[in-house]
């Protein structure tokens, strides 16, 4: 057996489980990776995407040099590029181009013409930076990333009704409750490690499982309840169960009374859903609406976890206000093992938005509407952006096409696969005049940029995620970056100061950071909940915020006396459906979501031997349904909406209910956002991802593999 | 729950209810070798290199799951004990290749197996290598039926129960229902079964090329050409 060199503790960079991995390296290369069996996130397992899937690093499409587009774009008539498209540069040239852009463009336009996409893939210390760019140095708070696309609903519905929106336990709670109600999650795909600590709970620890989804996903088989309800029904379904609970009396009027209000208006609106009301509207029979609300009700502690289900509707903020009031009803928060627990998608969702990389919030969730909070960050920096709201991403999107921001920047994201309705997109993007795009590859988005900007992957640099525990934890590097890759907070320090000189700022904001423990310094001292967080602890620690000073041991679980807003707050609702409603003419439902051998856009996935186990789009279909279109088994089908249409394999599946179509959303051959809308949630500005109405009919072969090779081979 | 208490190589110690004599003997600081346990999986009492003497016991006891009881006398290193440890240490050496085994084989060394006593025209395990997913390789000639990739695969950890066991006796083997390839199997590639094999008989496929020095350029190559086959550009 060959020696094995260096082994590297690190932090996956896939989904905001968080899991530990040990890189073991012979020389440059990562041979292998394992995890400890007494980590506490991972307990000895990972997902075949941390196990292989960051190979991504050594392919060899993977940009190294700074590229610049040999033809100026112009808005209007922006065009994606080819391989041909773009020549090599240096960093200074590189970086020069982007700092005067954007100087010009604020000169010319005012700050707010410019907007940033920060990226849940980078690390804590990468989106401080960049956030801190845009507001100290440019003046605007046009900043947002994908949490607007995932849990805006959750974190707008948690922030209103308790006022902190992170999970409030962690995953590995699961053994401290003996009920959960776990919606809107394919737990099994999305987040592997919490899933088989959920399979071990119920397997070996007796701990019931209510699943409701209206797919068939693998946690049924674990679940002592599954409420299978039609997509966009949870509002009357989650009410009824709290209907349930008042008129059973199951409540825990302790709680009520003492740490939360309106309840009487809430218990009010409650009255009309009713679980006979629930039934008609979702689908689900009433006496097992009944069965779950007991069952939660009366357990000795109950918690409720969530994904993307909830959130990602028109009324994503509604839905999870009906989960909330179940936790507030029953008293199951804060303790261990019970708790309002947002499953977070990416790796460093949360370090994201912790980190400022929000239009309405400062670094710690601290308002831009606050004055205080303006002239706390405006002493800190020098400068700051008056108290206003930013854009969000959806609505930076829809300001491309209207003209209003005329250069944008993108660290890492890929909005041209994840807005709804890229067609629409892909129009607005067009209008730009300027484009910075920062990633590893030429991905969808990056195709239209001016400048493309090759950064270090996460194996070759050193910083800190925050999972969906709130655990705060370190990437360290394992070797240099290959090429001329550069980390992410280091570009960004090099625009920024560049920026400064061009717009003439009197005091500079600060950018000499000679390791990014300084930026997680400076972080510390503006986010009260990351004050007590360095480095040095991280070495030894496992930190979970609140982390108010360097005493403190972490906060595993919140809320245990009293609410951030004081009491928890109930919020009477009303039953709205969802915009678009299957028809004659698109008589489908159709929902979205992940697999789990890719990861989001598929920006680094599809550039891995992931994309060996899952190389092909399909759309999953119920056997009752299949003989209506008519399909079989694997055969090409075209799926339509009113915004676009792809063609791809048909998945006949019971996973699928009948009348119900799934499509993954990591295929750019077959972008499933081609078919979804552009409808927000008013409140929380997320898109409706989870359903959309869509005709199906077959489709020949050849239009299949018409779509086919991959889209960024046919660049070349 | 109360205590128990017992004696191991003549010294008395106590112990929780529930304990196994590995685990209380672990207390004691003695060294009882194990090759199937591992303390994250449940026992499978598979290899017997752990047994230990138990007073008025019939037989030899596993010490990783023979749970304590009161008044037990134990001895974890006595002539016996050694006689059977090297007995199954030189059928295991005599018949799988033991080549990424390193703590086996200094087992094997430390007890004395003599596997060439055997005879040169002893009957090995032999199998093909499989190199049927891009992930990682099963070269089952290094098989030492430890149970582990099962266990990681079923009820400790994945609930995927892609493989178990095929074959019996000496041919006794871990296999996918019937030895389909991975990809066809309910396998979702999460390689707890990779990082729980002791003897290398599973390992991830970037670490096997590594070690024989090959091209991983040539890897990122095979791995194009499988995905365009798994993919329509084939159909």
């Amino acid at each position: 057996m060959a020696e094995t060199k260096k082994i590297v503790a690190t932090t996956c960079p896939f989904c905001g489980v968080g899991c530990r991995l040990d890189l073991h390296l012979m020389g440059n290369q990562i041979s292998h990776v394992t995890t400890p069996y007494d980590d506490i996130v991972s307990r000895g397992n990972l997902c075949v995407k941390g196990r292989y899937g960051w190979d991504y690093i050594y392919h060899h499409d993977r940009i190294l040099t700074p590229l610049i587009r040999r033809q100026a774009q112009q808005p209007g008539t922006r065009k994606p590029a080819r391989r041909d498209d773009w020549r090599e540069a240096s960093w200074d040239e590189a970086l020069e181009v982007v700092a005067t852009r954007f100087a010009d463009t604020v000169e010319k336009y005012g700050p707010d013409a410019t907007a940033v996409f920060c990226c849940a893939k980078a690390t804590n210390e990468d989106n401080f930076a960049l956030q801190k760019m845009f507001r100290a140095v440019i003046g605007t708070n046009n900043i947002d990333h994908c949490t607007r696309l995932c849990h805006a609903g959750s974190v707008v519905a948690l922030q209103m009704a308790v006022g902190s929106s992170a999970m409030s336990n962690s995953g590995s709670d699961i053994y401290n409750c003996d009920v959960a109600i776990v919606t809107g999650s394919n737990t099994a795909e999305s987040h592997p490690i919490i899933a088989l600590q959920f399979k071990d709970a119920v397997m070996r620890h007796g701990v019931k499982l209510i699943i409701v989804d209206p797919r068939r996903v693998e946690m049924v088989n674990f679940a002592a309840l599954w409420l299978q309800q039609r997509p966009g029904t949870d509002v009357p379904l989650f009410s009824a169960m709290a209907n349930v609970i008042i008129q059973e009396n199951l409540c825990d009027n302790q709680f009520i009374y003492s740490r939360t209000e309106n309840f009487e208006a809430f218990a009010k609106a409650v009255e009309e859903f009713t679980p006979e009301m629930a039934e008609r509207i979702s689908g689900v029979p009433a006496e097992k609406i009944i069965q779950a609300a007991r069952l939660y009700a009366t357990a000795q502690n109950g918690a409720i976890y969530w994904s993307l289900g909830i959130p990602e509707h028109t009324h994503g903020t509604e839905n999870a206000f009906a989960l909330i009031h179940l936790a507030l009803l029953t008293g199951h928060i804060g303790r261990a093992g019970t708790g309002l627990n947002p499953l977070r998608g990416q790796n460093n969702v949360q370090g994201a938005s912790d980190a400022g990389a929000m239009p309405w919030d400062y670094p710690g969730y601290q308002s831009v509407l606050d004055p205080a909070v303006v002239a706390k960050f405006r002493a800190k920096w020098g400068n700051a952006p008056p108290p206003a709201r930013g854009l969000t991403t959806t609505e930076i999107a829809d300001a491309w096409g209207a003209g209003t921001v005329k250069a944008q920047y993108v660290m890492g994201e890929n909005p041209l696969m994840s807005e709804p309705n890229l067609r629409h997109a892909h129009h607005a993007i067009e209008q730009l005049e300027f484009l910075v795009c920062q990633d590893l590859f030429i991905n969808e988005t990056a195709r239209y940029a001016d400048v493309f900007l090759p950064s270090a992957s996460w194996a070759e640099k050193e910083g800190t995620y925050t999972n969906t525990d709130r655990r705060v934890q370190r990437v360290r590097q394992a070797f240099e970056p290959q090429g001329q890759a550069r980390a992410d907070w280091k570009i960004v320090c090099e625009i920024a100061t560049r920026l400064e000189r061009k717009l003439g700022r009197a005091q500079t904001a600060f950018w000499e950071y000679a390791h990014p423990s300084e930026i997680l310094r400076e972080m510390g001292e503006l986010v009260p909940s990351y004050a007590g967080i360095t480095y040095e602890r991280l070495e030894q620690e496992r930190l979970q915020w609140p982390v108010p000073n360097l005493q403190s041991p972490g906060t595993p679980f919140l809320f245990e006396n009293t609410f951030p807003r004081g009491r928890a707050k109930f919020f009477p609702l009303v039953y709205q459906p969802s915009v678009e409603q299957p028809d004659a003419s698109y008589p489908f439902a159709l929902t979205t979501g992940r697999v789990l051998y890719h990861w989001h856009g598929g920006t680094l996935t599809r550039h891995s031997n992931l994309d060996f186990a899952a190389p092909e789009a399909f759309v999953e279909i119920n056997p009752a349904d299949a003989p209506r279109v008519p399909c079989a088994n694997d055969s090409p089908v075209r799926v339509s909406s009113r915004r676009g249409s792809i063609v791809l394999r048909a998945r006949v599946t019971e996973k699928a209910a009948p009348g119900v179509v799934f499509v993954p959303f990591h295929y750019a051959e077959a972008a499933a956002n081609t078919l979804t809308i552009d409808a927000v949630d008013p409140q929380a500005k997320i898109p409706e991802y989870k359903i959309c109405a869509v005709k199906i009919e077959p489709a020949t072969l050849k239009e299949l593999v018409a779509a086919l090779p991959l889209g960024l081979e046919q660049q070349r | 729950m109360s205590d128990v208490t017992l004696t191991i190589d003549g010294q008395l110690t106590i112990v929780p209810q529930g304990a196994t004599i590995l685990q209380a003997a672990r207390r004691l600081d003695k060294q009882i070798p194990t090759v199937c346990y591992h303390p994250h999986f449940t026992p499978p009492s598979l290899c017997r290199v752990c047994v230990v003497e138990v007073e008025n016991a019939r037989v030899l006891a596993p010490a990783c799951s023979r749970i304590v009881e009161n008044g037990m006398r134990v001895q974890t290193d006595s002539a016996r004990v050694q006689r059977a440890r090297k007995g199954l240490l030189e059928m295991l050496d005599s018949a799988v290749d033991l080549s990424d085994a390193p703590e086996i084989q200094a087992y094997a060394n430390a007890y004395g197996a003599e596997p060439a006593r055997y005879g040169a025209q002893i009957k090995r395990r032999a199998f093909p290598l499989f190199d049927d997913n891009p992930f990682y390789i099963r070269d089952y000639t290094k098989c030492i039926m430890c149970w582990r990739c099962v266990q990681a695969c079923g009820e400790d950890a994945q609930y995927t129960f892609a493989i178990h066991r095929a074959g019996r006796g000496f041919d006794a083997h871990i296999a996918t229902f019937e030895n389909v390839p991975l990809p066809e199997s309910t396998c979702v590639y999460c390689g707890n079964c990779v990082q729980a094999c002791p003897s290398g008989a599973l390992k991830p496929r970037r670490e096997y090329w590594l070690e024989h020095g090959l091209d991983l350029k040539e890897l990122a190559r095979v791995s194009q050409l499988e995905r365009r086959e798994k993919s329509g550009d084939a159909k």
